[in-house]
């Protein structure tokens, strides 16, 4: 399975640099780049494909099927080529999408599109965001909260360029709305391209890390990230039952899921994961990230109460429980 | 089967993945969704039987009748067959779930 990598951020964020910067990585060497600006950066010796913003969206309502016919087109290409041997071969993907896209629909379209998804593996979303128009950005732009929301690492960019207020003002919004995704300054550090561009959802990596427990600040808007925490094991079946059943009603709404579980039954954590209505397989990881065996789920939701969430779960966990002991 | 793709044999869901490989738990996993999911349809006057351990049949009182792949394929269908919004954080089922 090859990883792809989303690199996303609003207009003007500083998406190609940081693209520029990464693939000068000798470690990034073998990866292939499909970005939608054609001719905007001379990448020379990168494999350039053209995407356009089209979006097919069947009729139905079923999501598997939102799939965008072009990003899967240039993709299924590359593999076919590297297959071939036209293109040299390459070990990575990266997608950098225009500024402004929503990072859900080409996540969906690796996740269901019947030839890709035996192919490709979504990697990280890499969101870009810059000091100076940053928090103005954020405040306008309901999908630059998308974004940012979506991320698995945040870069903040061009901190040379904004007072110090204003980048303290940004990382407080940037936290209050993704309160776990690692945050890299690229204008005073040197980047990791390779924990950038790691795969944390097929990783198994203890990208639960941060230990985010407490709510986030209120920030601007409608936007809330909360963690729930669990004492006794959750159950698998009551947990799927509830979050399908969620995502299907809330998805657009629930901008990111994540959580590491202590299922009913299995021995080792397991790592749950998902960006709006879609949700990752999960992954059984070899061992608990820290001493706290507790369950935590993180959700960073828009215009959903809290209160309403952690009531619905606990009653379909108490359903579960109530039919266990019978 | 998604219908619309015509993908036969689609990636196993998300919610099959915890059991494993051992397929008397999957067994046991798939009659305690069964039973769970329909607690809720309960509510909406609805129920789901498994089919042949590869798939669920979801029908209503009145004798609609549909078959679903996955969970993922649960809701959606629910919602269509009974032209009611199931949302699991309504009051209303939260306190019937919690009445028992």
């Amino acid at each position: 399975m090859t990883p792809v990598a989303l690199l996303t951020g609003f207009l003007g964020a500083g998406k190609t640099t940081l693209l520029q910067r990464l693939l000068a990585d000798p470690a990034l060497a073998d990866t292939a780049v499909l970005i939608n600006e054609f001719g905007e950066v001379g990448l020379d010796h990168h494999l350039l494909e053209r995407i356009d913003e089209r979006t097919v969206l069947l009729q139905s309502g079923c999501l598997c099927c939102t799939v965008r016919g072009e990003l899967a087109q240039a993709l299924r290409d590359l593999l076919s080529r590297r297959t071939r041997g036209v293109v040299p071969p390459f070990a990575r993907v990266v997608i950098e999408s225009t500024g402004l896209a929503d990072p859900y629909p080409a996540l969906s379209t690796l996740r269901a599109e019947p030839v890709l998804r035996h192919h490709v593996a979504p990697g990280n979303v890499v969101t870009v965001v810059d000091a100076p128009n940053g928090a103005a950005n954020l405040a306008r732009h309901a999908v630059s909260t998308r974004q940012v929301a979506a991320a698995d690492r945040l870069v903040v960019t061009k901190t040379d360029l904004a007072d110090a207020a204003t980048t303290a003002a940004l990382l407080d919004a940037l936290r209050a709305i993704n309160p776990t995704a690692p945050l890299l300054r690229a204008a005073e550090a040197p980047l990791d391209a390779a924990h950038l561009l790691a795969s944390d959802a097929t990783g198994g990596r203890a990208w639960f890390g941060s230990a985010f427990t407490a709510d986030s600040p209120k920030h601007g808007g409608d936007i809330a990230a909360f963690a729930l925490t669990f004492d006794v094991p959750l159950d698998w079946v009551a947990f799927g039952v509830w979050l399908t059943m969620l995502l299907n009603r809330h998805g657009e709404r629930i901008l990111r899921v994540k959580g590491i579980l202590a299922v009913a039954g299995a021995e080792a954590p397991v790592a749950v994961h998902g960006v709006q209505h879609l949700v990752h397989p999960p992954v059984h990881l070899r061992a608990w990230p820290d001493a706290d065996r507790r369950s935590r789920l993180v959700f960073i939701v828009q215009g959903l109460p809290r209160a309403a969430i952690e009531r619905s779960l606990r009653a379909f966990l108490g359903v579960a429980a109530q039919a266990r002991a019978a | 089967m998604c219908a619309l793709c015509g993908v036969l044999g689609g990636p196993e869901h998300w919610t099959d993945a915890a059991a494993g490989a051992d397929s008397a738990a999957r067994r046991r996993e798939r009659a305690r969704r069964v039973a769970l999911a329909n607690r809720v349809l309960a509510q909406y006057a609805m129920r789901l039987d498994d089919w042949q351990g590869s798939a669920y049949m979801l029908s209503t009182a009145t004798g609609k009748q549909e078959m679903v792949e996955t969970l993922g394929h649960l809701w959606p269908a629910a919602e269509r067959l009974s032209g009611r919004a199931c949302d699991p954080l309504d009051p209303a089922l939260l306190a019937r779930l919690e009445a028992r």
